[in-house]
């Protein structure tokens, strides 16, 4: 009598694990490009594989024009840019749709007189064409060009927007947000970039030509220094029912804080 | 006979066990150097040894013409090791000798937990403090516009090697057999005139092995330099020049590196690895000479 109830419970376990499976999502997530974008994509990825444990989401950092290839190639589900699409790669087929902007915001020591600088002024100060405070109404002291490691999404970011691509004087590199920022605290003359997110009261962030950096601003498009985190698909290619759900959950205000919290500003 | 033949069986399995521990150590540092060269080479080979090892300028993520050349590295790590040295050795000799022949025994006890506190702090703590205190301090003195320099790794490497060449200083100082000393103080020699005459030339391996310790804790240090040095690739021309270390670049540009750029760090952290053989080298040939002399 014991064996029965036992082999019937074991058969209405079974049968209960089967119905659950049913219902839950499964399947995988493969994703490729950009690797500025490996904090948001990563924290969208977790959180989004803990709300559907059958999903297995995936994330290839290879830099965004090898995603855009790849999304092209059929090799994955969505490619990640962290730039927007070029007119040829939008006339091949493929779709972008921005899932964040990413803001840099440009910071000096709080006891520097100047508080606003043009995007032109700011690449000629790191180029090194500009080499004192006085010559963008500051005062008579030699700037302190503080910068990212080569390889940094942010100082990629930076160097991109500026035009400034491999041709900045740094004084000093540094290989995290944290020691611009205290580098940046402690000598007046110095000035630095880092992502808007992490800018604290010890530094002062600087309006570029007159915008102030703040989400808003990000969002309009009128503070400059900025680029948006693109989520690229293929045209006419139905996505599969875990990618579109991953793509819809991104776009999503549910994501907006998981994207506020990994550095980047949501786009929706 | 039966309990006897038990016990060495039991004897052989605890032998091997031992062994077997022994040989995880070995395999360890076995992997780790078969890993390097096989990773290190590719890079060498592509670029070539001697641009590689003599090329000035490490531009390792340039789009148009990228550049690896180390030469900026290796000058730095032998100058920041050289200067922490020159700094470092004649502070903690003299504190060796006096901790280990003049302290009284008190002061001695308060001196030596101070030194060994010193060795436990971690390198990110003095990299901290030196990003707060003496990057800011040099800038203000100096009147340069900013204090990440060499100088500033020299200092924080030199008070890093200071526990290295304290300890083992005073063990070799220590070792010197009493008799020695009361023949010289009885020939009327000064306690001080002793020591340096007599108890120093006596131990003088053993301190030359503590040198070459500090040598190598001053060369494979990456977190504090990496925090103070300013990191850019410059060739070391002053002591105000931001610069990078060995360490430092593989450290650096790891996290996001790929294809020849990261095949170049490993080529960089053989180099590093080869300079710290050669120390070890040293370090055992002086050890040598101590035990038979």
């Amino acid at each position: 009598m014991k064996k029965l109830i036992s082999i019937a419970l074991a058969v209405l376990c079974v049968a209960a694990m089967f119905t659950g499976c049913a219902k839950k999502l499964s399947g995988q997530v493969a994703t490729d490009g950009s690797t500025s974008m490996e904090k948001v994509i990563g924290a969208l990825g977790e959180s989004f594989m803990s709300a559907n444990s059958g999903v297995t989401f995936t994330y290839n950092p290879t830099g965004s024009g090898s995603g855009i290839k790849a999304v092209q190639e059929g090799r994955c589900d969505i490619g990640l840019s962290s730039r927007a699409l070029k007119d040829e790669e939008k006339s091949s087929g493929l779709v972008g749709t921005t899932v964040a902007l990413d803001g840099i915001a440009i910071i000096v020591n709080p006891e520097n007189p100047v508080s606003d600088l043009s995007v032109e002024q700011i690449a000629s100060i790191y180029t090194g064409e500009i080499t004192n405070w006085k010559d963008v109404g500051g005062n008579d002291a030699e700037i302190v060009l503080i910068g990212r490691e080569a390889g940094s999404g942010t100082r990629d970011g930076f160097e991109s927007i500026t035009g400034t691509t491999d041709a900045c004087q740094y004084r000093q590199e540094l290989t995290s947000t944290g020691d611009v920022i205290t580098t940046v605290s402690q000598n007046p003359d110095a000035i630095g970039y880092a992502s808007l997110s992490s800018v604290k009261d010890s530094v002062k962030a600087l309006t570029v030509g007159g915008v102030a950096p703040t989400e808003d601003t990000v969002k309009d498009g009128s503070y400059v220094i900025q680029r948006p985190f693109v989520l690229v698909t293929k045209d006419g290619t139905k996505l599969s029912e875990a990618a579109q759900k991953f793509f819809d959950y991104a776009l999503s205000s549910e994501a907006a804080p998981i994207i506020a919290a990994a550095g980047a500003v949501a786009a929706n | 006979m039966k309990q006897y033949l038990k016990k060495q069986a039991l004897e052989r399995v605890i032998h091997g066990v031992f062994l077997l521990l022994g040989l995880v150590t070995v395999g360890c540092v076995l992997l780790i150097t078969i890993y390097l060269i096989v990773s290190g080479i590719p890079a060498i080979r592509k670029i070539g040894l001697v641009p590689f090892l003599f090329g000035k300028v490490w531009a390792s993520t340039s789009k148009t013409n990228p550049q690896y050349g180390i030469l900026p590295f290796i000058l730095t790590s032998v100058y920041g090791t050289a200067g922490a040295i020159v700094l470092g050795v004649p502070i903690g000799f003299f504190t060796a000798v006096y901790l280990a022949k003049l302290a009284p025994p008190q002061l001695k006890s308060i001196l030596s937990s101070a030194v060994s506190l010193l060795s436990g702090i971690p390198s990110v703590v003095y990299g901290l403090v030196g990003m707060l205190v003496l990057v800011p301090g040099i800038r203000k003195l100096f009147h340069i516009p900013d204090g990440a320099s060499l100088l500033a790794a020299i200092i924080v490497l030199a008070i890093m090697i200071l526990p290295s060449i304290i300890k083992v200083s005073v063990t070799a100082l220590e070792a010197v057999p009493k008799e020695y000393e009361d023949a010289s103080l009885a020939l009327g020699a000064t306690p001080v005139e002793t020591y340096l005459r007599v108890s120093v030339p006596a131990a003088r391996s053993g301190i030359a092995a503590a040198v070459v310790l500090g040598v190598g804790r001053a060369i494979g240090e990456a977190m504090a330099v990496m925090m103070v040095s300013g990191n850019a690739p410059n060739l070391p021309t002053s002591l105000f020049e931001s610069v990078r270390f060995l360490t430092t670049a593989v450290a650096s540009e790891m996290s996001y590196s790929s294809g020849l750029q990261q095949q170049a760090l490993f080529s960089i952290a053989l180099v590093l690895f080869l300079f710290i053989l050669l120390i070890n080298a040293t370090l055992n040939f002086f050890l040598k000479r101590g035990k038979e002399a």
